[in-house]
Order: structure tokens, then sequence, then C-alpha cells
């Protein structure tokens, strides 16, 4: 490892470290995606009939399913974050695997593009989940919406890539709280989960367009209504330019606090 | 595959320095393991033998000085280098999200070996391990010396040429240490090359057939076991134990033994020829005493002193 901020030496064995999370995922598998989509689904339920009910139809589609397009997005983000956060930190500090791994001949490089990637493999799968009940309770029913799992997987990228850094800076599992508390609430509040984000004063606004996930939630609803979005390009600049960017930042810090 | 010169270096370390902010903890080290040796490390905490471990296996880059591990320059072909490689770390970092045989089977694929070598190569590792009736248990319900003898397993999936141990049987109780002893001796009765760190002297002096000892990140001695003790340390030893250790020590025994060192309430007396030192312990009621042959604990005290290192 010539530096900590050396470009990303990363080789396709970072294949086998994200099938030895596929492996322990598939263990448990229906409890994890029980526990993925348990709260989204509540929230998407309860609200979608309970304040649909009181505001009829948003931005052309009805309650539920503005809401659960909202959902699909912000449910990609917490699961990669989770993911990239307190499992990448249980392999990493608690349970030592990282360290186990990089004795073979796979890099930590590789190590933590494959957890990145994993995070992302993960958020996609509650992507799926949430989409699956939106489809069953007779939403979201064009081929558009498929769009919606790669754009899932980005969306996992990104926050997955957050979590990472958040992992690399972590004395213990009480950090991650901070990451709560500054940016997954603000983020939730403000990208037009639950109500458009021109409802927000001009200064917010501003703020929301600086957010990677009001950023999906554009793409992701006229999806959802059998439309192509406008200016794909521009909003997925911005994801993918959060996502490489942080995940060059988690990059180092985990370079500089195992290999040392 | 054979290095390029059977029965050359297998390890080579020239000139190994390494700096953390403004200490530097390997300063100069040079050594070389050759193939087929079992190479002990010896030095106390923190005399820099991870650090020179985690520079050989391509893990931190030295500051000055060259590496060639398996016939390859470490850091710059550290990966291909680490393909003929097998780790026993000093903590066991066992997967807990598998059993016994998955954590073969996950661990033989950061390798890139294949299903058909890994499953005829698992079942002798594991009876290789003692670990045969343990294939489908749970990591969690292993004892301490079945984890270490999984993680010795683990670091055979590759079939590797060179074996490098950090600590292998700390925590580990006698008859747990034994079995690992055993495996080790069988490995290298196969023609396995191994570096060994330990703080036992007893297991560097069973296993180890040239020792290096170093502190303060240089190196301050290297051969085999019996000849490093010969070299170094007086060839008899009398320990007297007791509150009258220290008088007797000061009144007689200085004058005796060629040199005599207090530690607590014990005195070691270290002498060419004991017999002076028993006829006149024996004239002393009430000193307990034991006399035997010098070891690699002698030479190591000597050599890197009784204070403590945390």
């Amino acid at each position: 490892m010539a530096s900590a901020y050396a470009v990303p030496e990363v080789s396709l064995r970072f294949v086998s470290v994200w099938r030895r999370n596929f492996l322990v995922w598939r263990k448990l598998a229906l409890a994890s995606v029980l526990g993925n989509i348990a709260d989204p689904l509540f929230y998407m339920l309860a609200l979608g009939f309970g304040i649909g009910a009181l505001v009829g139809e948003v931005q052309g589609m009805p309650y539920v399913a503005f809401l659960g397009t909202g959902m699909v997005c912000q449910s990609a983000m917490f699961t990669a974050s989770f993911e990239a956060m307190y499992s990448a930190f249980s392999r990493m500090h608690v349970q030592r695997t990282w360290d186990a791994i990089i004795n073979a001949p796979v890099s930590l490089d590789d190590v933590v593009l494959a957890e990145w990637v994993w995070s992302a493999s993960k958020a996609v799968l509650s992507t799926l989940a949430i989409l699956l009940v939106l489809l069953a309770i007779g939403y979201g029913r064009t081929w558009l919406v498929l769009w919606i799992l790669p754009l899932g997987f980005l969306v996992g990228l990104c926050f997955g890539a957050f979590g990472l850094i958040m992992t690399g800076l972590a004395p213990s599992y009480d950090f991650f709280t901070y990451f709560f508390t500054l940016v997954m609430t603000p983020m939730l509040l403000l990208s037009g989960v639950y109500f458009p984000v021109d409802q927000l004063p001009a200064a917010l606004a501003a703020v929301a367009q600086a957010l990677p996930l009001s950023h999906a939630i554009a793409l992701a609803r006229p999806l959802m209504r059998g439309e192509v979005p406008a200016a794909i390009a521009q909003h997925l600049l911005v994801i993918v330019a959060f996502a490489s960017v942080a995940y060059y930042v988690a990059l180092v810090l985990v370079r500089r606090r195992l290999l040392r | 595959m054979t290095p390029a010169d059977p029965g050359g270096a297998v390890l080579r370390v020239a000139g190994l320095r390494k700096r953390y902010g403004g200490t530097e903890v390997v300063r100069g080290l040079s050594f070389e393991i050759r193939r087929g040796e079992c190479f002990g490390l010896l030095g106390p905490n923190g005399a820099g033998k991870t650090t020179t471990l985690r520079c050989c296996l391509g893990l931190i880059d030295p500051d000055d000085g060259e590496i060639e591990m398996v016939g390859l320059p470490v850091p710059r072909a550290a990966r291909e280098a680490r393909i003929r490689v097998g780790v026993v770390p000093q903590m066991d970092n066992l997967d807990p999200d598998f059993t016994v045989t998955e954590n073969l089977e996950v661990y033989g694929r950061y390798f890139a070996i294949d299903r058909a070598t890994l499953s005829g190569r698992i079942p002798r590792l594991l009876e290789f391990a003692g670990l045969a009736s343990k294939a489908k248990a749970p990591i969690r319900s292993l004892s301490g010396g079945m984890k270490r003898r999984l993680t010795l397993a683990r670091a055979l999936i590759n079939d590797p040429d060179f074996l490098i141990l950090d600590e292998p049987t700390t925590g580990l109780d006698p008859q747990a240490r034994h079995l690992i002893w055993d495996g080790l001796r069988q490995l290298l009765s196969q023609g396995k090359t191994i570096l060994l760190t330990t703080h036992f002297m007893d297991e560097a002096e069973r296993l180890a057939t040239r020792l290096a000892v170093i502190d303060h990140g240089v190196m301050i001695a290297s051969a085999p076991p019996r000849e490093l003790i010969a070299r170094h340390v007086e060839p008899e030893v009398v320990e007297v134990y007791g509150d009258e250790a220290k008088v007797w020590a000061d009144a007689h025994g200085r004058r005796i033994a060629r040199r005599l060192e207090l530690a607590g309430e014990t005195a070691f007396c270290y002498a060419d020829d004991a017999k002076p030192l028993l006829a006149d312990l024996a004239t002393r009621a009430g000193v307990r005493y034991l006399h035997r042959p010098a070891n690699l604990e002698d030479l190591f005290i000597k050599l890197t002193g009784r204070e403590l290192r945390d």
C-alpha cells in the first residue's frame, strides 16, 4: 500500500468478499428482509391511507403511491447506511474479519469495495421488497418501474459510502447516532419523501436541491407514474458525484485506520 | 510452485526500517529464513515483531529496506506473494457467522481456490486439526484450543510454502499447546517453512531451528537455540528462594556465583560449575533452592532485561 491517498487498487477478488456477506445474509434472509421493510411498510400504509384520505392526489398520483415511492428511496438509504455502519463495523472492528481477509491475496481496497457494493446490493433488495408491495396494492404497474431497482443500487452506493466513512471514523457503535441526527433525519424531512420539495420555503428548498436523496426521489416518482423523468443526467450526476467522493473518503479513512 | 532456488531463502529481510511519528520501531532489521526452517522471532512487547510481520505481508510499507518473500519483492508483489503464504494471527479472527467447514470454504475462496480442490482439502485439514467431528459446529461452540487449531487449518487452506505464526499458543492450556506443537512439527516434517513469534521460551526452544531475539527494533542475537544459550549464558543456574535469599546472596552468593541477579525474593545464580554454590547452600538450613541447566528464558532476560514492557 503506497499511500493512504493512492488510487483504489482493486481486483475481481472483491467478489469473494461480497459473496461472504451474501452467504451470511442468506442464512437469515427472511428475518433480514422483514426487518428492512417492516418499518417503511407500516409508515407507507398508515400514513399513506391516513393522510392520503385528507390530501387526495399529490403530483398526479394517489398519496399512498407518492409516499410509497419516497419510501422506496428512503429504505434504500436506510438499508445501505445500516449495513455499511453497524454490520461493516462489526466485521472490521469487533470480529476482525477484515484483518483475516487481508492476510489472503485480497487487498483492503478489495474489502472496502466489496462492503460498498454489498451495502448497495442490500439496498436493491429492500427497494424490490417495497416495490412489490406497491405493485400488490395496485400501483406502479409499468415496465418503467424496473428502473427504480438500479436507482436503488445507486442510492445504496451513495449512502453505503457515507456509512463506510462513519465506520472508518467510529470508535464504537454509539458514534453512528451522529449520522442519524445530522444526516439521515434532515435528509428524510427535506428530500420530499413525505411531501413535495416545492412546498418548502425557498431557502430550505435550495438545501433540498443539494441532497442526493431528493434527486433519487425526483427520478423515482415519474418512473412510478410510467413517465420518463426530466433532467435524468443532472439527477444522476449529483448522486454519482456524492457516491464517488464519499467512497474515496471512506477508503482513505479505512486505510489510515487499518494499514498502520 | 517451488521458489527459483530450493534450499534458498523463503524470506529475506534487509535493512528494514519503520517509523511511527517520532519513534522508529524497527531500526535496520536484517534476517533470512531458509527453506524448511522454523525461525523463532523473540522479543518483549513493543520490540517490533508484529510491525516486522506486517511489513513482510505487505500490509504496511517500510520506510526503508528490502523484503523478498517466497521469491517475490514485497510490498510490490505482496498480493502474489500472499498466495503462497499462510498466516495465523495473534488474535482469533475466525468468522463467527459460519460453521467450521464454512470458515475454511469461505477463506479458500479468498485465494480463488476452486470447489473441487477445496472439497478434497477441507476434510484432510479438519483431520489434521482434530476437528473432523466438529465439521458442522458453529464457531462459538469451540474451545480456545479448537479455535486456534481451526485458525491453523485455515492458514493451510492454500497449501502454503511459508507459514507466519504470530503467538500461536497464547492463552491456551498445556494440552492445547502440545497439540498445536505436534501439528507444527508435522508441517515442518512435510517441508514447510515457518516463522514463529512467541513469548513462550519453551515453545521457541522446542520448535525453532533458529532464533532471533529483537529488542527496540534491532536484532540482538541470532543462532540455533542451544548455541545462543551457550554463547550468552553460563551453563548452570541455581535459583534460591525465600526471605533469606537476598541476605544469602549479599553475604555469600555474589562471591561464589559468576553472575547473580535478584528478582523479588529469588536470587538467580549463574555459574560454569554449580558445585561450589550447591556445597555452600547445603550448609544453610531453611534455604530453598533449585539447580537446573541454563535455558532460553535466562538468555532472553539477559539480553532484554528484567523490567516490564507494556
